[in-house]
């Protein structure tokens, strides 16, 4: 029955992007985390999407890994942080706030539309179940 | 006897069916929204409804003649439990990380598919109920 399917296509996708919501909140909540345990400063977080084809001819979606964004520190000139080097500077977080709340957008977006195509399927599965009554 | 009925539901069972599978490659579409690299799939419902009913198998796409031509994509190589070919849906507007869903065609699509599928369940039971009153003759 393929309609049972979409059960599983739409929940994975649901746990991906809730995954991508749970990046963007530990990205923003360490926008401001000058030391992590590795000693450097925090390293904002993505997350890669992957499509896993499923026997019955459709699509699910998975969390293949999370990365860390390579791009350069912050360098913030402030001489009386503990943290600061010899010249003042302080390595603060690689955090872009603007693209942390687009992604918070298009994640809670997408786990929306996710959860309406699940409804969908359920009306479907129900009316189905209403055959000849 | 059993053979009439059967005829007499056959047409609907069979397009409730592919509805249900296009359904499915729908919801694909929707949860890969923001796969990198992912390309959205469909179903040309009309010649796969066809080729079903005539039960000839696959009929194969229709042959487009321009890449601009909407809905009828390239074929995917890949195939419906019924022989049916899965397409490559055509792209009006790309993305930069090669992902082909379009979310207004796909929403769109979903719940016409969806509200086809109803309207089919809804035939196929006044046709059930045609029947019984036909046995009960009341």
């Amino acid at each position: 029955m393929s309609l049972f399917n979409i059960f599983n296509v739409s929940g994975s996708a649901m746990s991906a992007q809730a995954q991508r919501l749970n990046t963007t909140a530990s990205n923003l909540a360490n926008a401001d985390s000058a030391t992590s345990p590795t000693g450097e400063a925090y390293r904002a977080k993505a997350v890669v999407f992957e499509a896993v084809p499923q026997q019955s001819g459709a699509t699910a979606v998975r969390v293949r890994e999370v990365v860390e964004d390579p791009s350069p520190l912050k360098q913030v000139y402030d001489p009386k942080h503990p943290l600061a080097d010899e010249k003042g500077y302080v390595s603060m977080p690689n955090v872009n706030v603007v693209d942390e709340m687009v992604n918070m957008m298009s994640a809670s977006r997408s786990y929306q539309t996710n959860v309406e195509t699940m409804n969908a399927a359920k009306t479907m599965l129900l009316k189905t179940l209403t055959l000849g009554s | 006897m059993i053979g009439k009925i059967d005829q007499y539901l056959g047409f609907h069972e069979t397009a409730l069916s592919l509805r249900a599978q296009r359904q499915e490659l729908l919801a694909s579409n929707i949860a890969n929204a923001d796969t990198p690299n992912y390309k959205a799939r469909d179903i040309d419902f009309n010649s796969a409804l066809q080729s079903a009913l005539a039960s000839k198998g696959s009929a194969g796409p229709l042959a487009t003649t321009n890449n601009g031509h909407m809905g009828r994509g390239a074929p995917t190589g890949d195939m419906l439990a019924n022989g049916t070919p899965v397409l490559y849906r055509g792209v009006v507007q790309g993305s930069v990380d090669g992902n082909t869903v379009d979310m207004d065609v796909e929403r769109n699509q979903f719940a016409d598919n969806g509200l086809r599928y109803e309207a089919g369940i809804t035939m196929i039971n006044h046709q059930i109920k045609g029947l019984l009153a036909a046995i009960q003759g009341q």
